[in-house]
């Protein structure tokens, strides 16, 4: 089934409140993200019931705000999709339960959406899939391949198995005193470093997909603790572009060797680390010498958005899955 | 109040103690982890969750702030390095008076809403692969473990 359909979709799993309304899973009717990294700047990260009570006071807001940019009325919204894990749990509720209240009062299906079905459909807003198709999620919370078939399946076959990329980059850049989010820090002063330092590359076993970041942490903690008992001054600029270096190297490669033994059609990115810009040219470089195209979608549709939820709820409309009254948030939801 | 203290030389050696640990805890118990960046904390956790024999890759909790886990017994593994300087009570309650064991990572963030009777442990950096490992029992309970762990042998 291939009908039309318009999806108003909510995602607050984190620490954005967002809501959009997406056409056919491909065209952006509207896109409303309220960012709260100003009030999490105090507290050097994401606390969940500041977070919380943010998507309270803003999802009446942004929804009504994404309603309006889109230009449609209620009778042509044919469901409302929200993210339904994983994340934080008191986030997510405020959406699902913003989501319910809605479906109900309005009498439209509800359709419950894995976050990161979502970071992956977030590539369909810019252009149509070709299966097989590996997709790379990296962020504060996730460090996954994803390889699909085909429309709606995931397997998933790398990940990490201990810190999150996009963590990793928060736990060094509080290890050398910059301020949070630590990513953008670390990618800026990378490219004024000179990456010298051998920081280990966890390739695990042979053939693994999967990544770890912790042993990489705890080398430039040791690094830096060491260089500071010498007493000599560590060179912030140098760290970066080591500690970013490893951390590319392993990303760019794994993502190379997984498409090309897995034969994919297409190479997809999603999620916040994704804007780092050495990861980024790594990529490009990587697979420009290949047939497979590679493809990142712009940052404001990298980092959490609701468009990307409406996108992967097409599919799930498309096949008439919907979510039934009992939805709820499920913080460590898995990807199947 | 029941104190030991142990230096470990490698992470397989931290791993085997939470291992030993995890075999003689019960329902409801909390264990607090405390310890700078690339102490062991998930390291020590990783641990008790294969002496519960929980199948799945622990992975940090930290932008999640709560995992859980199926075992022998149910795992919570959390962390609170997200809620430095924050006074809100997130609703840890409800895993603290659990069915399951908890395992608390950067602790001290929470201070006030721990409930008293828990194991509290310490990671404390000595050189690349030695940590010295604190334990302090705050019950009975935890002060049995305690000695259990003294008397075990350890691989």
């Amino acid at each position: 089934m291939n009908e039309e359909n318009i999806i108003l979709a909510i995602e607050t799993s984190c620490d954005e409140t967002a809501a959009a309304v997406i056409k056919n899973g491909t065209e952006i009717l509207s896109n409303i993200v309220s960012t709260q990294i100003d009030s999490h700047k105090r507290f050097g990260g994401v606390v969940p019931e500041i977070a919380s009570r943010h998507h309270v006071q803003q999802i009446t807001i942004v929804l009504e705000e994404a309603f309006e940019q889109a230009k449609v009325t209620w009778d042509e919204i044919d469901a409302i999709a929200v993210t339904e894990g994983p994340g934080l749990v008191g986030a997510l509720l405020i959406g699902v339960n913003a989501a319910k209240a809605l479906a109900f009062v309005k009498e439209k299906p509800l359709i419950g959406v894995h976050h990161i079905a979502g970071h992956i459909y977030a590539n369909r807003l810019q252009q149509e899939f070709e299966f097989p198709l590996l997709a790379l999620i990296v962020s504060g919370g996730h460090t996954e391949l994803v390889l699909m078939k085909e429309h709606g399946t995931y397997e998933l076959i790398g990940e990490t198995l201990d810190d999150a990329a996009g963590e990793a980059f928060d736990k060094v850049a509080r290890t050398l005193r910059l301020p949070y989010p630590g990513g953008p820090h670390i990618d800026r002063l990378a490219h004024e470093g000179i990456a010298h330092i051998p920081f280990p590359r966890a390739w695990l076993e042979k053939g693994s997909y999967d990544f770890s970041f912790s042993g990489l942490k705890s080398a430039v903690i040791n690094y830096v603790h060491n260089v500071q008992q010498r007493g000599d001054k560590v060179i912030v600029e140098d760290v970066a572009a080591s500690f970013q270096a490893s951390v590319v190297e392993v990303l760019t490669e794994k993502t190379f060797r997984a498409a090309i033994e897995n034969g994919v059609n297409q190479v997809i990115v999603a999620g916040g680390v994704a804007a780092n810009k050495g990861l980024r040219t790594s990529l490009k470089d990587r697979f420009q010498e290949t047939k497979i195209p590679l493809f990142i979608p712009p940052i404001h549709l990298c980092t959490d958005n609701a468009a990307m939820i409406g996108a992967a709820a097409s599919i799930l409309f498309n096949e008439q899955k919907f979510s039934q009254w009992d939805l709820n948030g499920k913080p460590s939801l898995l990807l199947t | 109040m029941n104190t030991y203290e142990i230096v470990t030389h490698s992470e397989k050696e931290t791993m085997t103690i939470a291992e030993t640990i995890a075999n003689l805890l019960q329902r409801g118990d909390v264990l607090t982890l405390d310890g700078n960046l690339g102490t062991g904390k998930t390291t020590f956790t990783k641990g008790l969750a294969k002496g519960l024999q929980i199948k799945r890759a622990v992975t940090s909790p930290t932008f999640t702030i709560v995992k859980e886990y199926t075992g022998t017994l149910p795992l919570y593994h959390m962390d609170a390095y997200r809620l430095e300087n924050s006074d809100e009570d997130i609703g840890f309650d409800e895993y603290f008076y659990g069915n399951g064991i908890c395992v608390v990572e950067w602790a001290q963030f929470i201070e006030e809403y721990l409930p008293e009777n828990r194991l509290q442990i310490t990671l404390t950096f000595l050189n690349q692969d030695d940590r010295k490992i604190t334990f302090q029992a705050t019950t009975e309970h935890f002060s049995n473990v305690i000695n259990k762990l003294k008397n075990a042998k350890l691989k």
